[in-house]
């Protein structure tokens, strides 16, 4: 499955990793730094930070993989760096508190939530111009567009709702009840399968893109943990679609799980209220951020440990890899 | 739909576009005529753990915001209100309610107008309003839901605060009033609960007779030559003025906590953490207020009416009287929050605050309980103190 052999221990993954592994950088964004830490992912070390706007929070490359638009909060714009330079190159308004946000296909759309305004808002990345805004239920949060760019999926944590939205029009299609507080999507690689972590739920609903109904509810559990204490945020999927990465939030652990049996197949302690999550290009290792210890989690997927711990900005809310 | 004497007819006719079947919960809100907790002079204090302002505005920021979950599921919920004078009035007006068709009752009332007003009708009654522990002990009915935490879950969340401090010596200041004295119970039997020692409760009084300095002077009350060494001071105020100048004021350089100092909240405003900025954002836009601990008992029982009309959202009122009790709820405190079978209070996290900020939250990092660690703050099952009159 991976380009290496099962590795036995730390330094032993250390010493192997080699050429196989990324030579790239991570970019971290911290809540309360208006800066993005740089982690180099050969050494796992910290080997900068780029200042960026207020209140960074979901970040995301454009499709060429040149420019990286970051979100922030407080400044109500997103930042975009420059990936070469690293510097700032242009602000771009995003509205009242923006959280997440996702790409149109062709890079040129950008999708986001204002949770303040409770709206999707659409909005061209040349001109800077909104394009619309849809109103959708309370404190939006997770917004993913379908891979024909047809369709933007949107998470409201205070309704519990998945609104669909037609991108063209801007009409709202559907909501569809998921568990409480849902917040992050992942989808199958062939769009058929749309997961949906719920924070307060201990649960990532399974929906069908067909006609969104629910195919299953994943009940999350870790040995000695409450379910109250379950909070998942953060998923990604690999490009087979073969395996999902969840963070489990305040239980401090990573869930894999096996997407066709939808079963846990390991659970990674790491730090404190793990929240956001990216896999590397080669899928050999899973970065993590730990919002309430203020570092980042790189774990050895083909083991299933973590390798390293590596303190970052206050309050880290995901990391983006370059490579 | 006249609901009693001074009656404000203000009808919030919330979820517009519900489809033409849709389900219509009426709830009414029950609150004081003048009360006196809300006029301007105290609410301009701003004094921790006191009412901000009606509890109409965190009800309506509530039926608002869930709007669009209500849509979805094709119902609404209306809300009506009604001030009355006296336990009689809240009695009258429950029994019209029930009348008039009216899913629930939401009571913003003091404790023996609750009770007279609960007693008058089968619907389920949220208390947003009254933290008396009697209310959900020797007092407690079937159907009535408490939101506001109760004194004791307060006490219990400052105790387990003082512990996790290793502050065990606690000088204890307990007000004049009735209240003060039930409160002043509620916080030593908290301190006994958690092992922590009273040095000494000693009686105080709002005072500017010099014949009773003893009583009124913080330095007199708190001076070690009376009452020794201790680490904290405790001080119960239901009244607020003299808890408010007691920080900085004692004899020995110790925390004040109680109500004043270091606080135990169902809310703050300036809580950073579950979303909580939005919530607060919110009801501020809206009421033009800072949002208080009522604030948000209010807006959760405006969540739970939702919720439980989303639940049920074809009624008849008894589905929606039944799925209330048993809904899992999200007041932006980083837990699902559910109402206890053996009292009807609801379980939450507290905030502890000296009004600029959360310091800690209480159930305290160490806090155990068998099945659920919010169940250490307030009365737990196996102590049966509640035997609900049908």
């Amino acid at each position: 499955m991976h380009p290496f052999v099962v590795r036995t221990g730390l330094a032993c993954a250390l010493s192997i990793a080699g050429p196989a592994l990324a030579q790239g950088v991570a970019f971290v964004s911290s809540e309360k730094d208006h800066a993005l830490t740089v982690i180099d992912l050969k050494t796992l070390a910290v080997t900068g930070t780029v200042p960026t706007c207020k209140r960074p929070r979901h970040m995301q490359l454009t499709p060429d993989g040149k420019q990286l638009l970051v979100a922030c909060g407080d400044s109500n714009a997103a930042d975009v760096i420059d990936v070469a330079t690293r510097k700032s190159v242009r602000k771009l308004p995003l509205g009242d508190d923006p959280e997440a946000f996702d790409l149109s296909p062709d890079g040129k759309t950008l999708y986001v939530t204002n949770e303040d305004e409770a709206e999707l808002s659409m909005i061209d990345i040349a001109s800077g111009k909104v394009l619309r805004k849809v109103p959708v239920g309370k404190e939006p949060e997770g917004v993913k567009v379908s891979p024909d760019g047809s369709v933007v999926w949107v998470t409201s944590e205070v309704a519990n709702l998945v609104h669909v939205i037609d991108t063209a029009s801007g009409k709202v299609m559907k909501n569809v009840k998921v568990g409480k507080r849902p917040r992050r999507f992942a989808l199958t690689p062939d769009g058929a399968q749309l997961w949906v972590t719920n924070e307060l739920s201990a649960s990532v609903t399974v929906l069908s893109t067909k006609d969104y109904s629910v195919i299953d509810t994943l009940q999350l559990q870790v040995k000695g943990v409450r379910d109250t204490d379950i909070t998942p945020v953060g998923i990604t999927m690999t490009r087979d679609g073969k395996r999902a990465y969840i963070a489990l939030g305040r239980a401090n652990h990573v869930a894999f799980v096996d997407v066709a049996s939808r079963k846990v197949s390991d659970l990674v302690l790491v730090g404190k209220r793990a929240w956001n999550v990216a896999l590397d290009k080669a899928e050999a290792r899973l970065l993590v951020c730990n919002g309430l210890s203020d570092d980042l989690t790189v774990i050895d997927v083909a083991s299933a440990k973590p390798l390293k711990t590596v303190p970052v900005g206050r309050v880290p809310y995901m990391a983006v890899i370059v490579e | 739909m006249i609901v009693l004497g001074r009656a404000f007819g203000l009808a919030l006719a919330l979820g517009l576009c519900a489809s033409a079947h849709a389900a219509a919960f009426k709830v009414l809100l029950l609150q004081r005529a003048d009360d006196p907790e809300l006029e301007r002079s105290r609410t301009e204090r701003a004094y921790l753990g006191h009412p901000g302002g009606p509890a109409f505005d965190g009800l309506s920021v509530a039926l608002q915001e869930a709007q669009f979950e209500l849509d979805a599921a094709g119902a609404s919920v209306t809300l009506e209100r009604s001030a009355v004078d006296a336990a009689q009035a809240a009695r009258d007006a429950a029994g019209r309610a029930q009348k008039a068709g009216f899913a629930a009752i939401v009571s913003d009332l003091p404790g023996d107008w609750l009770l007279a007003a609960a007693d008058a009708t089968p619907l389920p009654l949220l208390n947003v309003g009254d933290a008396a522990d009697r209310l959900r002990e020797r007092d407690c009915r079937a159907r009535v839901l408490h939101v506001l935490p109760s004194e004791r879950m307060r006490a219990d969340a400052l105790a387990q605060t003082l512990v996790s401090r290793r502050w065990s010596q606690v000088l204890l200041l307990s007000g004049p009033s009735a209240l003060d004295a039930e409160r002043s119970a509620a916080a030593q039997a908290a301190i006994k609960r958690y092992a922590l020692k009273l040095v000494q409760n000693k009686p105080f009084k709002l005072s500017a007779d010099p014949r009773e300095r003893d009583l009124a002077n913080p330095l007199l009350l708190t001076g070690t030559v009376s009452v020794g060494s201790y680490d904290v001071v405790w001080v119960v105020d239901s009244d607020g003025e003299f808890a408010r100048a007691l920080p900085y004021r004692t004899a020995l350089p110790r925390p004040v906590v109680g109500d004043a100092g270091l606080v135990a909240l169902a809310w703050q405003a300036q809580f950073e953490r579950f979303g909580a900025p939005q919530v607060s954002r919110r009801f501020a836009k809206s009421a033009g207020r800072a949002m208080t601990a009522h604030d948000w008992a209010a807006w959760l029982a405006g969540k739970a009416l939702a919720a439980a009309a989303t639940a049920a959202p074809k009624g008849p009122a008894a589905a929606f009287a039944k799925a209330l009790p048993a809904l899992e709820l999200d007041g932006s405190k980083g837990t699902s929050m559910s109402f206890r079978a053996w009292d009807g209070q609801l379980r939450q996290p507290m905030l502890l605050s000296d009004g600029q900020g959360v310091i800690a939250m209480a159930p305290a990092d160490g806090v155990l309980h068998p099945k659920n660690n919010l169940d250490t703050l307030g009365a737990d099952a196996p102590e049966k103190l509640c035997k609900p009159k049908p």
